[in-house]
């Protein structure tokens, strides 16, 4: 234990997703070492990043103004939604080039451990957007793991009683794992090769 | 396939240890608390990833580190490979083959092990908790793939639980409902997939079984392994004498196993959210091990059962023999030669010399049989001390 504020800090970023109590220490240690202008600027873009960035209020990606560059681009497909658990996820979908339609973030997958049911996801707000029909295909982009596949369920079933095509990536994505650590030309095969469920 | 070298960092009360061991029998004997046994179990965490002595894996790192280190060189077909895990304290563990990154669960591809213990006991007389490992262990170490499917199934059983849990806290919703079904599907495909493997391995376990337990005794009392399922209705928490049995002419045949699956949770669905937890599946069912027709537990003596739990890993390590694709699997046996009478000894030294390798231990040299001790380590305090074994089998 260190005194005060260190500790206080060290404590912070141990809560951080992927950051154990050693790296916590480490890298306390490393900003109390650091010039002092360049911890000012970090300090700045945390004080400022809640403010600054919105969620999309179309499809739940992060955005700096009411709705996201994608949804505001008239080039992309309005006729194909991809539907994917985090905004990193819509990142690495990107970064494939396969994929010029538009997205759907559902903020998460259904995990009962965790606290996240059906109503705790962005579900609602995607049937709304079904609703007028432009929408012809639905992807079914979620983790390629037991909560990712248990939310696409759910969807599919879902989504059975609207005039969609519901479809699923092909699997060949590693089993287990997150979307976005897939590489480039792993997940645009998966795209191509896409399955219908629904 | 055998192990060349042994080398731990931080495991147990070793700071640090090195031993070249060679084909055959390898003797490790200390008194009682003096490290022998470490040795022994780390060579098992390798192939099971867990430790036949206790449940968690902090035991093992040495106080007051925040990691241990368990290399082995290993040798199969002519090829060497190094295999090495390390084993962290609130962090998660690395494995790594040929320096190369893999997930430690991967590690039963490359290693395989029986260990005997007297711990094995608990196999025959304990919970049905210690039969499903048993078996369990013994499908991973047969077919590696099988780990995932293992974890999955304990993942969607803590997931399902925890649904049925708040549903019972906060009245059933429409919703809950409708991702209970889907809990219940990933259930009964993975679940299925386990009691079909399970099913196969006991079906594939009653010839060598009653092979080994003949040798270990010298006569025949009709061993034999009878599946308690709970999708059939069994009570397996209760030793219950009306158990249902699976009907062996049925086999092990999947779609049968999902129908009665699914049948099982719908009957059960009332209690289920009642009680808030999985009532029926794979974590439900045991095995019951006979002799001559009556249960071991409740019914053989101290000596007959420590014979069948003797039968059990032998018949394993001929299972993987002809099973697994890395050849002979290593045998372990820690501590069990001073459980057993003279006779057991012999019978038991002829069986396992069949093995390319074998590592011992004991507290007294005299309780092994000669044919066994061509190779003796002595071990006291956390150090190997016999230097001259590490130089005639160290490397070049
Ligand atoms: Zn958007």
């Amino acid at each position: 234990m260190y005194e005060g504020i260190v500790q206080e800090l060290i404590d912070e970023f141990g809560r951080l997703p992927g950051i154990g109590p050693k790296s916590a220490q480490r890298i306390a240690f490393h900003i109390l070492q650091t010039e002092s202008v360049d911890v000012a600027r970090l300090s700045e873009i945390l004080g400022q990043i809640r403010t600054r960035v919105h969620f999309c209020e179309i499809c739940g990606n992060v955005a700096e103004q009411e709705t996201c560059s994608i949804c505001r681009d008239p080039r992309r497909n309005q006729t194909l939604i991809c539907v994917v658990e985090e905004a990193k996820d819509v990142v690495a979908i990107e970064r494939t080039r396969e994929f010029r339609g538009l997205y759907h973030v559902l903020g998460g997958a259904i995990s009962p451990i965790d606290g996240i049911g059906p109503d705790d996801l962005r579900i609602r707000q995607l049937m709304q957007r079904l609703a007028d029909g432009t929408v012809v295909e639905v992807i079914l982009a979620t983790d390629p793991n037991l909560e990712g596949e248990a939310t696409a369920t759910y969807l599919s079933r879902l989504l059975t009683t609207l005039k969609v095509k519901v479809t699923r990536l092909a699997s060949g994505l590693p089993v287990g794992g997150d979307l976005e650590y897939a590489d480039e030309i792993t997940l645009g095969r998966a795209f191509e090769g896409r399955t219908v469920i629904g | 396939m055998i192990v060349t070298h042994l080398n731990l960092a931080d495991f147990r009360n070793y700071a640090s240890a090195d031993v070249a061991v060679s084909p055959g029998a390898n003797l490790f004997v200390g008194k009682n608390g003096q490290g022998k046994t470490n040795l022994v179990e780390a060579l098992g965490y390798l192939s099971t990833l867990g430790s036949h002595r206790v449940s968690g894996d902090a035991p093992m790192i040495r106080a007051g580190q925040n990691s241990a280190v368990i290399r082995a060189k290993l040798h199969h077909n002519g090829r060497d490979l190094l295999a090495e895990v390390q084993i962290n304290r609130g962090a998660s563990n690395r494995a790594q083959i040929n320096r190369g990154q893999i997930k430690p669960r991967e590690l039963p591809r490359y290693f395989s092990s029986v260990l005997f213990a007297p711990e094995d006991l608990g196999i025959i007389r304990g919970d049905p908790s210690a039969r499903r490992r048993f078996l369990d262990q013994l499908l991973v170490l047969r077919t590696p793939r099988l780990a995932g499917v293992l974890a999955d199934y304990e993942r969607v059983l803590r997931q399902r639980n925890t649904l049925l849990k708040s549903a019972r806290a906060t009245g059933v919703k429409e919703s809950q409902l409708t991702t209970l079904e889907i809990w219940d599907d990933k259930l009964v495909a993975l679940g299925s997939e386990i009691i079909a493997e399970r099913l196969a391995l006991i079906s594939d376990l009653q010839v060598p079984i009653r092979t080994a337990y003949s040798e270990v005794v010298g006569a025949d009392h009709r061993p034999g392994l009878v599946p308690v399922l709970s999708i059939l209705g069994n009570d397996t928490e209760t030793d219950d004498p009306e158990n249902v049995v699976w009907d062996p002419s049925g086999g092990a045949d999947r779609g049968q196993i999902i129908a009665t699956f699914r049948a099982a949770l719908v009957e059960k669905r009332r209690s289920e959210l009642d009680r808030g937890v999985t009532l029926v599946g794979a974590h439900r069912d045991d095995v019951r091990f006979d002799l001559n027709g009556l249960p071991v537990k409740g019914y053989a003596s101290h000596g007959e059962s420590w014979s069948f739990a003797l039968a059990l890993k032998i018949a394993s390590a001929e299972i993987l023999r002809r099973d697994s694709l890395l050849g002979d699997p290593v045998l372990i046996l820690d501590d069990v030669f001073a459980e057993l009478d003279q006779r057991r000894r012999a019978r038991l030294a002829t069986i396992i010399s069949r093995y390319e390798q074998v590592f011992i231990t004991a507290a007294v040299l005299e309780d092994i049989p000669e044919e066994l001790t061509a190779h003796i380590v002595h071990i006291r305090s956390g150090t190997v001390v016999d230097p001259e074994v590490i130089d005639a089998f160290a490397e070049g």
